[in-house]
């Protein structure tokens, strides 16, 4: 009963808070994809960068975020201020399953097809533009949701080096020692991966080519 | 396409060496010549390098040495997307866009090649037509097709732009005896009509000796014989006789039975 009191009674802050984690969630995973995505592509198609890069993104991801954050903070303009760190730090996290999927998307489509298109006469780009990139997209996606869901979870952290979100009414209820202010923070951010979670699922299965 | 002069070759093989990224070599020399119109048959054992010979044509590998030629032009020294696409391709596990109708799959290449939709539209048609299915099924999708239908789709679809060549590798290896022969006899009666120059690939001597206006035989990388099919039969190169052997083999064994 007192979580639901509590919840209404601050119900600006906590939608204002819910806004800001989903736009640190929303722009760290444009940016995973921006930068993800190519690289999945790359060491897809040439086997060569194929470890090193995954290799990288796999090292990133056993940092632990808040050492990761403290890593982060020297560096000029991104640890000027702590919107830019957290995105930064989430951005890195998220790369990890998008490259991974994106280049097991693209090993996967079937070889003869990949054949069949390139002795057809498409040029490369056509090949991935219309034939590999379509076939992996399910996978890819499912790549991102891997990416969103932990994102969501990670951003709380982010809250630690005053970059806002949800994560700030848990610190603040840990601190204080008060239960409905870790709900309050905890709750929304459970809803969003969630919801993030069936969403892109269902993309995905959209998606999937037969 | 310019129109080729009549006994040049369409494709030609000069000299020909290929080497695995083993370092095997392939084809010490080969030559080999189809004519305007003919229907090649490459017949082996897997690994005998007939699949290789196609990909040659196209360009999907290129030769460590010597020249392979298409209309009088060397392929290292073509545009190699306008050559394949001046090219019809053909393979056994058809290759289809499993994510594109039949509709598009066929009209992949005019497509890409900026014809306008109206033409593609009435080409697929056409193309659906010609390859005896209903044009019902062109808004089906490759999952949705038998095993011949979609052999079928990828004949069309090789066709879609009308080349002049056309390169098959295996393309009804993977049907039933009963739609193999089906679809041996529809291309039989579209190459009448169409008379297209052709190179087929199989392991099959009944499907060559059917099909084929001559047999170019391979075996372990080299060409052994070019011949027709009813001097193959006759042939006295052991491995062409061989095979002969092995397909009489099984009617013999049968007949001699009798009934039991």
């Amino acid at each position: 009963m007192n979580v639901v009191h509590f919840f209404l009674q601050h119900h600006e802050e906590i939608l204002e808070l819910t806004l800001e984690h989903l736009w640190l969630v929303g722009i760290s995973t444009l940016l995973a994809l921006l930068l993800g995505i190519p690289l999945g592509i790359v060491s897809a198609h040439w086997p060569v960068w194929n470890k090193p890069v995954l290799g990288t993104a796999n090292v990133i991801q056993t940092v632990p975020s808040l050492a990761l954050f403290g890593f982060l903070l020297p560096v000029p303009w991104i640890g000027a201020r702590a919107d830019r760190l957290a995105i930064l730090a989430l951005t890195l996290y998220a790369l990890l399953p998008v490259i991974r999927n994106t280049y097991t998307g693209i090993r996967g489509v079937d070889p003869s097809v990949v054949e069949a298109g390139r002795g057809m006469g498409l040029t490369d780009r056509q090949l991935l533009l219309q034939v590999e990139l379509p076939l992996a997209v399910s996978v890819i996606l499912s790549g991102v949701r891997v990416a969103v869901v932990v994102s969501v979870g990670l951003a709380t952290i982010a809250a630690a080096i005053g970059a806002g979100g949800l994560g700030e009414l848990i610190f603040r209820g840990l601190a204080m020692v008060n239960n409905e202010l870790i709900l309050a923070g905890a709750i929304p951010a459970a809803i969003l991966a969630l919801s993030a979670d069936f969403g892109l699922g269902w993309l995905e299965r959209r998606l999937q080519p037969r | 396409m310019e129109p080729t002069p009549t006994n040049a070759p369409v494709i030609e093989f000069r000299a020909v060496i290929y080497t695995l990224p083993n370092g095997q070599q392939l084809f010490h020399n080969m030559n080999l010549q189809v004519q305007g119109g003919e229907t090649l048959v490459l017949l082996g054992r897997s690994g005998s390098g007939k699949t290789t010979t196609l990909k040659l044509i196209n360009r999907l590998l290129t030769p460590s040495g010597g020249e392979v030629r298409v209309n009088g032009t060397i392929t290292a020294k073509s545009d190699v997307i306008r050559l394949r696409r001046s090219i019809g391709y053909v393979i056994q596990d058809v290759g289809l866009f499993p994510h594109f109708s039949v509709e598009r799959n066929i009209g992949l290449v005019p497509r890409i090649e900026g014809w306008p939709a109206d033409r593609i539209q009435a080409r697929v048609e056409e193309l659906l037509h010609l390859v005896e299915l209903d044009s019902k099924i062109a808004s089906r999708y490759p999952h949705q097709l038998s095993g011949g239908q979609r052999q079928r789709v990828g004949v069309a679809r090789a066709l879609a732009a009308d080349p002049a060549i056309l390169l098959m590798d295996e393309p009804f290896g993977a049907v039933d005896a009963i739609t193999r022969d089906q679809l041996q006899r529809e291309f039989l009666a579209l190459q009448r009509r169409l008379n297209k120059t052709v190179v087929f690939v199989t392991h099959d001597l009944r499907e060559a000796l059917r099909l084929g206006s001559r047999i170019a035989l391979m075996e372990a990388g080299q060409l052994v014989t070019v011949l027709p099919p009813q001097d193959f039969l006759r042939s006295t190169d052991s491995l062409a006789a061989a095979y002969v052997q092995a397909f009489r083999e099984g009617w013999d064994s049968a007949a001699n039975r009798g009934t039991s």
